[in-house]
């Protein structure tokens, strides 16, 4: 069985020969720093199920702090010129697509097909982990057939790696750090504080007035937490069931479905949602890292507003 | 009972967003901050957002495509698709990011999520191409513009799945949905469920195909009166690490 933690120690390894090359490049600005972050990084994902979580939250709270008051800066790291890479896509032409489909194509394939073998009665992934398990097996897939057919060194693979990495900074965390941020907002209980203040504002018995402000409330909730998911069990329970569902006699498949989809309206507009808004922002090395947010802002609004309709003309019909 | 203060936390969200200070830092002191308002131990502060911190690596799981990504542009993937894409008379930057959209948002429906992504196809080849239908057109264009249609690939993706996904009967949203009205005793099927995420779908689909057209003509009319330079390669789209900066 291949298990979801050998994927996390592949991570933690990347991070770590990351942290090595950073310690190496003697005209790294900030070396250091640099080299504690990733070392840290990468230490949470080799060995975060055997820590104790206050260890782990003691080296992550060590790791921002590294991090200081403005960031770390990209550090300079070399890559084939731009004739050098346009000689090599003369020469290779759409065999360079091979290694770029092999990524969606074997995650794909290990979602499928994982959990269904087994050797000795035991599938090679769980339905739950098979597509992280098959995303594991495809980049170390995909490393090597790209090695192979464009004839570089492993070294050079770890390289561009780091290159990549670290161009993309430490915002390569704020994922993970605003998941617990929202752990510790369901731990304070903001979740009640939230539904109450929305609950407050609502004149009970106007029914357009009700679906607005579950409706908007989703979206408003989904962005302060950045997720849509940890928006809906509260909002469904201080609005959805009681108001539209027990009071005006709603329908609870459309409260729910639509009222889940004005949550991801919300997390088109929010940086909370890190994963899909600001990391790739970072990926494509946009200056703003509000650029991706400001561009879904149009059509999240326009959205929200589409839904709030059909929730108001199909809730009370079926 | 929780009061008003353990909103604190989202107070420091949103002031040190908007005064740009390190992101890591602002998350970290809103944690804590919340932690406090809401009554927990500091000890117990510490733990959860440890315990939180390693539950949630998946997240950073995508990373570990980077390595072939680099490999990818290093050997030229960027300047192969922008050949492609060059060749192809018809291509707008808001055609090619519209296909995108429908592709995936139809695999979406049928659960084939993992197909896209932003490091497996946006950056490695949707961007591209979409910086390169329009620098096809327009010859090289101005560090702005390349940043804007970046970001229209990158919502593209995030709008296909967002709301393709949910169509999809075993996806986590519905299976969530039918979790929550479970425990307060209303039984609803899946696909009951999905049946009506259908109609904000197609309503998004046509509201983002419109802002997509809309984004060509922004181009056309920036860019139009600039005539294309045969001589002037296509710019090298992405910059990378330490040059162009």
């Amino acid at each position: 069985m291949i298990r979801l933690e050998y994927v996390y120690v592949l991570a933690g390894l990347l991070f770590g020969v990351t942290a090595v090359l950073e310690f190496l490049d003697r005209d790294n600005p900030k070396r250091l720093r640099k080299t504690l972050f990733w070392g840290i990084y990468g230490a949470t994902f080799l060995f975060g199920t055997l820590l104790p979580p206050f260890v782990t939250g003691c080296l992550v709270i060590l790791m921002v702090l590294v991090t200081g008051w403005k960031d770390l800066g990209m550090s300079k790291v070399s890559t084939a010129a731009e004739p050098e890479r346009r000689q090599s896509a003369m020469r290779l032409k759409d065999r360079l697509f091979i290694p770029a489909l092999c990524i969606p194509f074997v995650t794909f394939l290990g979602t499928l097909v994982l959990p269904k073998i087994g050797i000795a009665g035991h599938p090679l992934a769980t339905a739950g982990n098979a597509t992280l398990v098959g995303l594991g097996l495809s980049v170390v897939v995909a490393f090597i057939v790209a090695l192979w057919m464009f004839r570089q060194r492993f070294a050079t693979g770890l390289h561009e790696g780091r290159r990549l990495l670290t161009a993309v900074g430490t915002v390569t965390v704020l994922p993970q750090l605003l998941a617990a941020l929202g752990a510790l907002f369901a731990a304070a209980g903001v979740g009640q504080v939230v539904s109450g203040l929305v609950t407050d504002f609502i004149p009970a018995d106007a029914k357009f007035l009700v679906i607005v402000a579950f409706a908007v409330g989703m979206a408003l909730f989904t962005m302060i937490m950045g997720n849509a998911f940890a928006a809906f069990p509260v909002m469904v329970a201080g609005v959805g069931l009681p108001l539209i569902v027990h009071k005006l006699g709603g329908d609870p498949a459309v409260m729910a479905a639509i009222g889940m989809l004005s949550g991801y309206c919300g997390t088109l507009m929010t940086p909370m949602a890190a994963n899909f808004n600001i990391v790739p922002a970072a990926l494509l090395e946009l200056p703003d890292q509000n650029g991706v947010v400001k561009v879904q802002i149009p059509t999240g609004l326009i959205l929200l507003a589409v839904n709030i309709l059909l929730m108001y003309f199909l809730v009370f019909r079926f | 009972m929780p009061h008003l203060l353990t909103l604190i936390g989202v107070l420091v969200v949103i002031v040190g967003f908007a005064l740009k200070v390190n992101p890591l830092l602002v998350v970290t002191v809103a944690g804590i901050a919340t932690g406090f308002a809401g009554g927990l131990h500091p000890v117990a502060i510490v733990s959860e957002f440890g315990r939180a911190f390693t539950e949630n690596r998946y997240m950073g799981l995508v990373w570990l495509t980077l390595p072939v990504i680099g490999l990818l542009e290093r050997g030229g993937l960027k300047e192969r698709a922008q050949e492609l894409i060059s060749r192809i008379r018809s291509a707008t930057t808001g055609r090619v990011l519209l296909l995108y959209l429908a592709i995936r948002q139809l695999t979406a429906t049928i659960g084939l999520t993992s197909l896209g992504g932003q490091a497996q196809m946006v950056r490695p080849l949707i961007a591209p191409m979409a910086e390169a239908a329009a620098e096809a057109r327009f010859g090289a264009l101005p560090d702005k513009a390349r940043y804007l249609i970046r970001a229209h690939a990158a919502a593209v993706d995030n709008v296909g799945v967002f709301f393709g996904e949910d169509i999809f009967l075993a996806m986590g949203s519905v299976l969530l949905i039918k979790g929550v009205l479970d425990a307060y005793g209303i039984h609803l099927t899946p696909l009951h469920i999905a049946l009506w995420a259908i109609p904000t779908a197609v309503a998004v689909f046509i509201i983002h195909s419109v802002r997509l057209m809309l984004l060509d003509r922004k181009l056309r009319r920036q860019f139009a009166g600039q005539a294309q330079h045969p001589e002037t390669p296509v710019a090298g789209s992405l910059p990378n690490a330490g040059e162009d900066k």
